[in-house]
């Protein structure tokens, strides 16, 4: 009885061992440290089959908030950073862990709040509808994560004059999540809210939000690539890295990148300098 | 049996015993369980342990198995004090069965006892026919009945091949009958050479089964002799109550 | 996964990703709860035989790490299988490996600590017997597991339980990567954090529907081996 349970289980055993198998021999792959509003948006799912089907190399994809992903990169647990806040951006290049940074897309901020608009926000001036919002302590969810979006939300306060530091107080929430959680959070609590477009188009819970302020040129949002060193971190793959932010580039993954749409509508758009920033 | 290097397994050279029980105290706390006892045990007839409850029994047989060791005095198997006897086994009041068939124990049994797997099956077989269990062995052990449990507690000490074999009060909690199939098993046994060291409470018991009578009471030896001798003309008036059915204090 | 398809589509048509992420659940949580077992079992019972100065310590502390947060021990072990990290060389982090190391983790104690309690409670009816019988230590332990091994069911159906469940220590050690590490509680939190309730409920109810039929093989066998037992 004990041996052929024994046996049993060694079986089980092995068969798991195998069910792995396939996934440790894959044979190319590099892990991209990317930010949730991308994967959330959907874009890595239109784009990277194309690339995969090019060149066979498979692309891991790790969502993180932006400065989640640059600290993937020093630790060298990713072969490419992929996010959008140059100056943390410039930061990393700084300290020596990425190569070279190269404009890749973008697209833009929106504030979403409810329909309704109670604070009465709604138009096109950012820093007034921030001011509006602080004076009447409106609800307003934060990313509070570090992430691009967050880091872009923080400058906006300060350019209109605000230390939202000091000056906020039970209205403000930070939630320290992703973009999706962040909006599913104003839509439960009837809240204003910074995202970017790309999640926004691709976002299915919506509730009673909208859009109330768009268009301000201070709501651009740039995407930047870059390779992490391998000067820093030998194990990076640098061709296979190099690769994919070559291709990024590309007019081939620039037109790619413009291809991807939600209900016709483009969610980014490619902005590579032919020969690099 | 002994196993030897190269996993044969031999019969011991040396016999374990007389068993012999010089001036040997055991103290549970501040409690005297068994004061200076002295006892002979030799090959031969049964011996029967007898006297009321608490009068340490129970105490003496596990002493004897090694479950217990002593507080003062020494035990000496076949002469020898340096190394434990291996040819023993024990029969407890209320067998504790393993969760597995009846055939499943006994084959436990002979696994720790060293017998090769290759022998075992067929010595399973041998057990359960002289226990007479032979159509239960497929039977999860713990659905055996009292007697049949107790049998197969029997088979298993049986299969230790032992030299003496312990029992403490083995038909204390069984009916008549299965009273007399453990007792059959018994004499069997000691007919094959086996060493029978038994405390009962049946005096009727201890007339069929008994060559000699170890009478204890409050943890010592008051008498010891030939059992025709012991139950028909006592020496001590404390045994002389004891066999009358007076509760002996 | 295609996010127009509601759930009992994507289930009916057996779709290719969905079957990828339910077999990689299963394969995670099971060779995680066989790992688990394998050093769990001889571990509580070895604690439960075993008399050393200090195993009351030890007997607290063990039953006190079944409460472990998963999310500290995903961090602790993602720290760890960094490239930066002590064990960075193996290069585990984000894949499959990572993820069954710490669930292993996380269960060992939920199976260890009834283990211990089971088997100490049995070597107390068994004490005399096995003695008697000449038994050795790594004889005793073997003997009393697989004699308690009824009530060690349910105390390995904890242990798989748990790691079906969890999501914050292979969030963070696995990086919910698509058709890598993604797994059906990472997927319900991705699918949430979209907005995509309905499918991410669907997802839900086809895992608590897998745990459902696990603890029914489970039970079937623990109900055989009682019968066997007696």
């Amino acid at each position: 009885m004990v041996s052929r349970l024994r046996k049993f289980v060694l079986a089980a055993l092995c068969g798991f061992t195998l069910g792995f198998a396939p996934a440790l021999s894959a044979d190319r792959s590099i892990v991209v440290a990317s930010t949730t509003s991308t994967e959330d948006s959907g874009l890595f799912g239109y784009l990277l089959p194309l690339f995969t089907a090019k060149t066979g190399i498979a692309v891991k994809v790790i969502a993180q908030g932006t400065g989640q992903a640059l600290d993937t990169g020093r630790r060298g647990d990713a072969d490419v950073v992929f996010v959008h806040a140059k100056a943390q951006e410039e930061k990393f290049l700084a300290e020596g862990f990425g190569v070279k940074r190269h404009d890749v897309m973008y697209n833009d901020f929106v504030l979403i709040g409810p329909k309704a608009d109670p604070a009465g926000v709604k138009g096109k001036d950012i820093e007034s509808a921030l001011k509006t919002i602080q004076t009447k302590e409106a609800p307003f969810i934060s990313r509070g994560d570090r992430s691009g979006t967050h880091t872009a939300e923080l400058a906006l306060w300060k350019q209109a004059g605000i230390d939202i530091e000091a000056g906020k107080g039970s209205w403000y929430r930070a939630i320290g999540q992703g973009m999706g959680a962040a909006l599913n959070t104003a839509s439960a609590l009837q809240a204003y809210v910074l995202s970017d477009r790309g999640t926004w188009i691709s976002f299915k819970n919506r509730g009673d939000l909208d859009i109330l302020v768009e268009g301000d040129k201070r709501l651009f949002n740039q995407y930047g690539v870059m390779l992490v060193n391998p000067e820093k971190h030998p194990t990076v793959k640098k061709d296979d890295g190099q690769a994919f932010v070559d291709w990024l580039i590309s007019p081939e993954g620039q037109a790619a990148i413009a291809g991807y749409k939600i209900d016709g509508q483009q969610l980014f758009f490619p902005d590579a300098e032919k020969k690099g920033s | 049996m002994v196993r030897a290097a190269g996993g044969l397994t031999v019969r011991a050279p040396v016999t374990d015993l007389p068993l012999v029980l010089d001036r040997v105290s055991l103290n549970a706390g501040a409690t005297r369980i068994l004061d200076r006892v002295s006892l002979t045990i030799t090959a031969g007839a049964p011996t029967l342990i007898v006297g009321p409850n608490g009068a340490g029994k129970t105490s003496l047989l596990r002493l004897c198995m090694g479950l217990l060791s002593p507080s003062a005095g020494a035990v000496t198997w076949g002469g020898r004090d340096d190394r434990a006897p291996v040819r023993r086994a024990i029969v407890f009041q209320r067998p504790v069965m393993l969760r597995r068939s009846a055939a499943q124990n006994i084959a436990y049994a002979l696994a720790q006892a060293g017998v090769p797997r290759h022998a075992r099956a067929a010595r399973v077989c041998e057990l359960l026919d002289r226990v007479g269990l032979a159509a239960l062995s497929g039977r999860p052990a713990r659905r055996l009945s009292g007697g049949e449990q107790q049998r197969l507690a029997l088979a298993r000490a049986l299969a230790r091949d032992p030299e003496i074999l312990l029992l403490d009060e083995p038909t204390a909690s069984l009916d008549p009958a299965a009273s007399r199939a453990v007792e059959e098993i018994v004499l069997r046994a000691a007919q094959g050479g086996i060493k029978i060291v038994m405390a009962s409470h049946d005096l009727g018991q201890v007339r069929r089964l008994a060559g000699d009578v170890v009478f204890m009471l409050r943890g010592t030896v008051r008498e010891q002799g030939r059992a025709a001798d012991f139950l028909d003309h006592p020496s001590t008036s404390e045994a002389n109550s004891f066999l009358r059915g007076d509760l002996v204090i | 996964m295609s996010d127009e398809l509601s759930a009992w589509q994507l289930i009916i048509g057996l779709d290719p990703a969905l079957l990828a992420i339910v077999r990689l659940s299963l394969a995670v949580s099971l060779s995680a709860l066989a790992l688990a077992a394998l050093i769990g079992l001889p571990l509580g019972a070895m604690l439960a035989l075993l008399r050393f100065p200090g195993r009351p310590v030890f007997v607290v502390l063990l039953n006190a790490l079944m409460g472990l947060p998963p999310v500290v021990v995903g961090l602790a072990v993602y720290l760890l299988l960094s490239r930066s990290g002590p064990l960075g060389a193996f290069g585990l982090l984000f894949t499959p490996t990572a993820m069954v190391i710490a669930q292993t983790i996380i269960i060992i104690p939920i199976i260890a600590a009834p283990t211990r309690q089971t088997v100490e409670d049995l070597w107390h009816e068994y004490r005399d017997e096995l003695i008697a019988m000449d038994v050795g230590p790594i004889g005793r332990m073997m003997t009393l597991l697989w004699d308690a091994r009824v009530s060690l069911f349910t105390a390995v159906l904890a242990g798989f339980g748990r790691a079906a469940a969890e999501v914050g220590a292979v969030m963070i050690v696995g990086g919910n990567i698509e058709g890598f590490t993604r797994t059906m509680t990472t997927a319900v939190v991705l699918e949430t954090s979209k907005g995509n309730l309905p499918l991410a409920m669907g997802l839900g109810i086809i895992l608590v529907a897998m745990v459902i039929a696990i603890n029914a093989v489970v039970w079937t066998t623990r109900a055989w081996s009682a019968r066997q037992a007696g």
